[in-house]
């Protein structure tokens, strides 16, 4: 059997951690960044007697992004907990969902290499994080910080859907997009707040059942998670091939020597006694409350690159790209807010804009705030082509300007004198010079060389140091050498 | 002084012919004397933090604006509940050093309506036991035999009361560690309904049938204290937001009318014939005073005990994760590494009891076995909530015996866990269906061991239980004997 006989099946489970301000069963601020054990109190601390009150807001947020994927919001869920021993796990339990989560079914839409590609959802369930254990690099001490401990966490959970490392990625990606823009993740790999696992296998294309899994954990960027599984194709298909077994596992991805390793076997898996809590009634969602989530909710990406072609007239491209980010689409809208041409602004944002933006790496940020020139003066720009006052070309030289610090556009086509002359009298006088300057090319053009429109047109503007209005200069030389003025 | 009754002594205070100061002392010197004999108290407040209480009630008493009916009053509590600044060991070695920063909202309760907690009560480890004897403090005694056990697992708490050593105090009750302990000590003791009474900061056994209640002299004052501890909190999802009506007013309801349901399933082959014809004997009070009684059946009872062990084991295994030796608490192994400081962390922190519990919950809920244990108790316990449901269609209240035994000696039943088990027969439904129960003195042995009538109401009926107590009590003298060496 060669490579090309088997066919990749992945399954991801995503961990977002939500943006509420405190934590999901007590009143502690849920932000990062705090000196260690400064967000905690005696519940998320996991001391003798005290018990969990749900934050309502989490729900809220589960509701929101269920509606976006297109999931069955459960009438009743219920919290369940996951009992493990170690050391950042406050209770010695996790409080999770189980058999009945509060978002079921659902999927993501995709486009991957031009093709379209649904990714089914399994389920979308609420639990608590834990702390985080720090290892003391100089002597035996662990340390933990609980102020991760109880942040909610959203368990986005697909169906072993894709069959490539691009369509995990891509998945991946449109996930973050989503729940950056229902505001509910910042959608953080590095930092942890967006995580993934991956169960990869494979089987041979005539095969019905599904192959031998192994989850992969560990990964804290795209590229990682599209490497860790690329390598575990190749590592199943490898060992099938050299007459091998898979076994059930639990494998860490290693971003340095670029290749998993093996955690835990599933005999020795946990076993996570999953039963439900008794500290907390079920988690009841209304029909109202799912209406007041949707009236509520943010515009979706698929709901905005509709309305950029719909209304705005762009191009199915120009949309899609826009609206890739929820901060790009954004900054486009910004610029159409200060002025009307949709087109011209979306040709400045996709060109101009956005190759400075990858020139100085500012996609890295999670959110872009620093553009390399505000939309409103970015809008004035366009609004000074579009009135005539500049000529796209000078429009260029204005921009350099901008972004090198230049400020509003007006003031620097002011202050350089770059406004655009559509006065007829100097251009005339211009003409006339030009003419009188080369009879010869006169007689030929006159003789029928057309071609030579063009360089009179160039000297034309020249002459005018680039300022005189181009179709004003056409029409004026054109009448002029074909004598009929 | 200490032995008056909490509305007696509200009374005295509030005409000032005594001091809250004074009664706190007498309450200190009370347990200081008794401490040696009964073993009642894990840690006495500290001195100077219980005057400084009782000077702050006097100050309000002086000003004729006490707090409520409870200002001054010297109150134990069960050292499964937190109090901040206290030391609360849940009577287990695991916890031996840990003073809580939070207060049990109960706690705060007490605080607020001016109470004086006066120390932290022994009982079972954990809340595990019916006799008292697997405390990691020691066996409580009974002031009535000192040979025998108070009952469990809030013995302390029941002998506090019994002894005079403080007017009033908290347990906790899960299958009966408040009503059985009541019962062989010959005090009043209430479990109220399931979510009556704020579980926070209550040390966990089973969350699903754990609930907080008082220990008194007579009916009255369990009313005044269950209107100091219950209502809704926040803090405890479980704990229902209803109005809390005034208790007191419903103790003069009297007997007349009411519709009690006897459960054949309660009077069992094996039990001592004078708690049987205790028991008989009041519901013939009762019905002399108007009441009818009528035998019902509760045809689910005899799976009561296998449930509430299943159930309650499972809900403990899990609850008890939380002392790892990580964060508080006793810590062994600290050399070694983390798995094996776990192990013996646990092994050394916590009781035999404690250990078997945890091991029959862990099994439980094991991966595969989860359906056949956890799944069918819950399904069984559903069941023993419907039978109760059918008999208070009909019935006002139901009333039992409490145990089918008097107190038993030290020691008599500590090597036969299923002999032990069985001490809860007829409180475990109760906790089971999350039914509010009374338990009052109904009559003495021949060994002079008090016997406990077990009053049980609907859900939320907590007005009615009383009321049918207090009619008991006030034509009976049975509150009245006390043990020997009563306070004067």
């Amino acid at each position: 059997m060669s490579a090309s006989d088997f066919e990749a099946v992945i399954g991801l489970e995503v961990h977002a951690e939500m943006l509420t301000q405190s934590k999901i069963f007590c009143g502690c601020a849920a932000t990062f960044g705090a000196p260690p054990n400064h967000h905690t109190c005696p519940v998320c601390l996991g001391m003798p007697g005290v018990l969990p009150a749900l934050n309502r807001r989490v729900v809220e947020f589960a509701i929101r992004a269920g509606l976006a994927t297109h999931c069955t919001i459960e009438p009743t869920s219920r919290w369940a907990r996951k009992n493990y021993f170690y050391p950042d796990l406050a209770k010695g339990y996790q409080i999770s969902q189980y058999e009945l989560p509060i978002c079921l079914g659902g999927h993501v839409d995709l486009v991957v290499d031009g093709t379209p590609k649904r990714v089914r959802l399994t389920r979308i369930h609420m639990e608590e994080d834990t702390g985080k254990n720090i290892h003391d690099a100089h002597g035996r001490e662990s340390l933990v910080d609980f102020n991760r401990s109880g942040v909610p966490l959203l368990e986005i959970v697909s169906e072993p859907d894709m069959s490539s490392p691009a369509e995990a990625g891509a998945y991946l990606r449109a996930l973050r997009a989503l729940v950056v823009y229902l505001g509910i993740c910042d959608g953080n790999m590095e930092e942890g707040s967006f995580r993934c696992d991956a169960n990869v296998s494979v089987r041979t294309r005539d095969a019905k059942a599904l192959g031998v899994k192994a989850e992969v954990k560990n990964m804290n960027s795209f590229r990682a998670v599209e490497k860790a599984i690329a390598f575990e194709i190749d590592r199943h298909i490898r060992t099938l091939e050299d007459g091998g077994t898979i076994v059930q596992e639990t494998r860490l991805w290693d971003a340095d020597r670029e290749e998993t390793r093996s955690m835990r076997s599933k005999e020795s898996a946990h076993d996570y006694r999953y039963f439900p809590d008794p500290d907390l009634p079920p988690v009841l969602v209304s029909q109202a409350l799912i209406d007041e989530v949707r009236r509520t909710m943010p515009e979706l990406p698929d709901a905005r690159r509709a309305r950029f072609v719909e209304k705005l007239k762009l191009p199915e491209y120009d949309a899609e790209v826009l609206t890739s980010r929820r901060d790009l689409a954004d900054y486009f809208e910004a610029v159409v807010a200060a002025q009307p041409n949709a087109k011209a602004a979306s040709n400045w944002v996709m060109g101009d804009v956005l190759r400075l933006v990858k020139e100085r790496k500012l996609d890295e940020a999670l959110v872009i705030t620093e553009w390399p020139v505000p939309a409103a003066h970015l809008g004035e720009l366009i609004a000074l082509i579009d009135s005539g006052a500049i000529s796209g070309k000078i429009a260029k030289t204005v921009f350099e300007e901008m972004v090198a610090g230049g400020g509003a556009p007006r003031a620097i086509v002011e202050a350089r004198g770059l406004l655009q002359v559509s006065d007829e009298g100097p251009i005339l006088a211009a003409i006339e010079q030009v003419l009188a300057a080369h009879p010869d090319k006169v007689a030929d053009f006159r003789a029928g060389k057309d071609k030579l429109l063009g360089f009179f047109v160039g000297q034309v503007m020249k002459a005018t140091e680039g300022k005189a209005n181009p179709p004003l200069v056409n029409r004026l030389l054109t009448a002029k050498l074909r004598g009929e003025s | 002084m200490t032995g008056l009754t909490i509305a007696e002594a509200g009374a005295k205070l509030r005409r000032k012919e005594i001091s809250a100061t004074d009664l706190s002392r007498a309450a200190l010197q009370r347990i200081a004397a008794r401490q040696a004999e009964l073993n009642a108290f894990i840690t006495v407040a500290d001195e100077g933090e219980v005057l400084r209480a009782a000077a702050a009630a006097d100050a309000r008493l002086r000003a004729g604006t006490p707090a409520g009916p409870l200002d001054g009053i010297p109150i134990a509590v069960k050292d499964v509940i937190a109090t901040a600044g206290l030391r609360t060991t849940a009577a287990s070695r695991i916890l031996d050093r840990f003073v809580p920063s939070y207060d049990a909202t109960v706690t705060a309760r007490l605080r607020t309506a001016g109470a004086v907690i006066v120390g932290k009560t022994n009982c079972d480890e954990f809340a595990m036991g019916s006799s008292n004897e697997n405390s990691s403090y020691g066996p409580v005694r009974s002031p009535w035999d000192t040979t025998r056990v108070p009952g469990g697992s809030s013995g302390g708490s029941a002998v506090a009361v019994a002894a005079d050593l403080a007017l009033g105090s908290l347990g906790t009750d899960t299958g009966g560690s408040i009503r059985l302990p009541a019962s062989y000590c010959g005090v009043v003791g209430m479990k109220p309904t399931y979510g009556r009474v704020s579980r926070y900061g209550v040390i966990a056994y089973a969350s699903s049938l754990d609930q907080v209640g008082p220990f008194a002299r007579d009916v009255t004052d369990c009313a005044l204290l269950l209107g100091t501890l219950a209502g809704h909190d926040a803090r405890d999802s479980t704990s229902v937001d209803l109005p809390v009506p005034d208790y007191t007013a419903a103790l003069g309801g009297g007997a007349k009318g009411l519709r009690i349901a006897i459960p054949r399933e309660y009077f069992v082959e094996g039990m001592q014939p004078e708690v049987e014809r205790a028991v008989r004997s009041a519901v013939d009070t009762l019905t002399g005073l108007g009441a009818t009684a009528a035998p019902v059946s509760l045809p689910h009872t005899e799976y009561a005990v296998s449930t509430y062990y299943v159930i309650a084991t499972a809900e403990a295994s899990s609850n008890l994760a939380r002392y790892d030796g990580v964060r508080y608490g006793v810590r062994v192994g600290d050399d070694a590494n983390l798995l094996e400081m776990y192990r013996r962390t646990r092994a050394a922190g916590f009781g035999p009891e404690v250990k078997r519990r945890i091991m029959l919950g862990t099994y439980a809920l094991s991966s595969g076995y989860y359906d056949a244990y956890y799944l069918k108790a819950q399904k069984v316990r559903t069941l023993i909530r419907q039978d109760f449901t059918r008999v208070f269609a009909n019935a006002d209240v139901i009333v039992t015996p409490t145990a089918p035994t008097t107190a038993f000696r030290l020691g008599e039943k500590t090597d036969d866990p299923l002999q032990m088990y069985l001490s809860d027969i007829f409180t475990i439904s109760i906790n089971l269906a999350g039914l509010p129960g009374i338990v009052l003195p109904c009559g003495f042995d021949a060994a002079g061991m008090p016997i406990g009538l077990q009053i049980v109401g609907p859900p939320f009926g907590e007005e009615v239980v009383l009321r049918t107590a207090r009619a008991f009590e006030a034509a009976t003298e049975w509150h009245r004997r006390r043990p020997p060496e009563a306070a004067s």
